[in-house]
């Protein structure tokens, strides 16, 4: 079974971005990556660009509406994901409760959707 | 009413509640084996007591008060569920101990019975510990929960699950014989010392639930000791989470780093914690027969020993794993035992020590690593030992730790 980990980070986490190699929540996250992979459960996933760098749209009344930023507006946004293969729920969440974004954002666990993908991909 | 005494009863409940929910959660439900409608009727009882005790004051004896309060409330909600469970007996059987209790303020304590329920073998093993949580401490399912990184909806239904199949499963409320206690009593112990993990590892200073729920832990092994007195295990189990209890603020430097605890000041110990420890290691020597908590806690109790020498008897250490790895063999033991064998004779026998665990167990399991980097920065094999401090730091749920290892790592 397939679990999406949203990663939700604060402002200063996207700051860290640019910070040198010794960072530390860099480290932490180039570990727990290592982990996921060494535990054979890493599926894939990637970081996102900050929230300013995305650009939203929708269609209203038939009209297109292009937004400037993220879905929505909070402090914690979305960072990234990571799809993992893991035997259940419970599992994920103690992967989730690792994942160095949760001690200062937080970390969303969804199943990823087959079912729904077969459809779309036909 | 003036505003101190509204506290003070608020106290008094807080403390009777505390004191007798488990007691009347067991006793309604030994002989109706209905722990859920048992539950919600002693948590009718408290709510009334909340309305009628700041008003009219604490009787005279709040647990029998409570007590006519639930059963009365406790015989509704059984009539009322009666209807789809036919449950005649179990009302004819109520009325009959109504009777009985009419006679007598005291009633049979009851809470063994149902710790060995929630660790029956029917049961299964993840839900014995939130079902003691629930059932003779009142924990809510959220606070479980969270404790257990589940989500409360899920916990609620497995809880739900647990109880109707001591319900309707033909679990017995009773002592178990004379063959069979050594293991079932094992179960119930592993579930106490479960919830005390839980509390330990949450401590990071960040959750509230999870000090208590190592405090909680404390309570269960009291109140089971106080129940079951003269078994070494119960007495070794409760002297292993007092030595470490006393330790809790010694875990964290003023400023909220980790602090190993080879290197935590041992005058910041509870001196208090340890002495009564050492009382129950004695005591469970006393009845001689030994077990593993008996050999964790002596573990633990070399340790303390280093606040009155100085100095960590690591052979002494070593010999206690060994008994240990004969008994119990868990990752936890293993890994703990060679890092034990690394302090006492070096790290190369250590490393060794860790490599015949096989490699499919560790993949998740943090303290192998942990250990494993230490040992490897030791050897100077240092890129070896920055991949075990990765793996170490990546399987990490608490900061502290994981700003710790990253320093060491470097």
């Amino acid at each position: 079974m397939q679990f999406a980990l949203l990663i939700f980070e604060p402002p200063q986490a996207f700051a860290a971005r640019n910070a040198d190699e010794n960072d530390p929540y860099l480290g932490a996250w180039r570990a727990y990556h290592k982990a996921l992979v060494e535990a054979d459960i890493f599926v894939g996933g990637s970081p996102l660009q900050p929230p300013e760098t995305g650009t939203t749209v929708r269609l209203k009344d038939g009209k297109r509406r292009v937004q400037d930023g993220p879905f929505v507006d909070t402090k914690e946004q979305l960072g990234g994901f990571t799809i993992l293969e893991l035997p259940s729920l419970d599992a994920a969440l103690e992967w989730a409760a690792r994942c160095p974004a949760a001690a200062i954002g937080a970390v969303e666990v969804r199943p990823v959707s087959p079912e729904y993908l077969r459809r779309v991909t036909g | 009413m003036s505003g101190s005494e509204q506290e003070s009863t608020h106290r008094a409940i807080e403390r009777v509640a505390r004191e007798s929910y488990g007691r009347l959660v067991a006793y309604l439900s030994s002989h109706t084996h209905d722990v859920g409608s048992a539950e919600d009727a002693v948590s009718d009882a408290l709510l009334v007591a909340l309305e009628t005790w700041p008003r009219d004051g604490v009787p005279q004896s709040p647990e029998a008060w409570l007590l006519t309060t639930a059963r009365r409330s406790f015989i509704d909600l059984v009539r009322h569920r009666k209807v789809a469970e036919a449950s005649e007996p179990t009302l004819a059987l109520l009325r009959e101990e109504s009777k009985d209790m009419a006679s007598s303020p005291e009633f049979p304590d009851e809470r063994l019975k149902l710790l060995f329920v929630c660790a029956h073998p029917a049961i299964d093993p993840g839900m014995h510990t939130p079902l003691m949580l629930q059932t003779v401490l009142g924990l809510d399912a959220a606070r479980i929960a969270h404790a257990f990184l589940i989500s409360p909806t899920t916990m609620g239904q497995r809880l739900v699950r647990a109880k109707t199949k001591i319900r309707d499963g033909g679990i017995r409320f009773e002592i178990p014989q004379e063959r069979e206690l050594p293991e079932r009593l094992d179960a119930v112990l592993d579930a106490i010392y479960a919830a005390f993990g839980i509390g330990w590892d949450d401590m990071a200073g960040v959750d509230q639930h999870g000090r208590d729920l190592a405090e909680e832990a404390i309570w269960l092994a009291r109140v089971l000791l106080q129940l079951m007195p003269g078994q070494a295990e119960v007495h070794g189990l409760l002297a292993l989470m007092l030595h470490c209890e006393a330790r809790r603020a010694a875990r964290r430097a003023t400023d909220g780093r980790y602090v190993p605890l080879s290197e935590q000041d041992c005058q910041s110990w509870s001196l208090p914690l340890m002495e009564e420890a050492e009382r129950h290691l004695a005591e469970a020597a006393r009845c001689g027969r030994t077990g593993r908590f008996q050999l964790e806690a002596a573990i633990q109790s070399v340790h303390a020993e280093r606040a009155r020498s100085g100095a960590i008897q690591w052979n002494a250490i070593m010999m206690f794993y060994e008994q240990l790895l004969r008994i119990s063999p868990t990752l936890g033991t293993r890994t703990g035992y060679a890092a034990a064998v690394a302090e006492a004779k070096g790290a190369e026998p250590g490393l060794a020590a860790l490599d015949g665990i096989e490699a499919g167990a560790i993949s998740a399991y943090q303290p192998y690593w942990a250990v494993r980097a230490h040992l490897l920065r030791q050897l100077g094999k240092t890129p070896e030992a920055l991949d075990a401090f990765d793996r170490a730091i990546g399987l990490t749920e608490d900061p502290a730790v994981r700003e710790f290892l990253l320093q060491r790592r470097g």
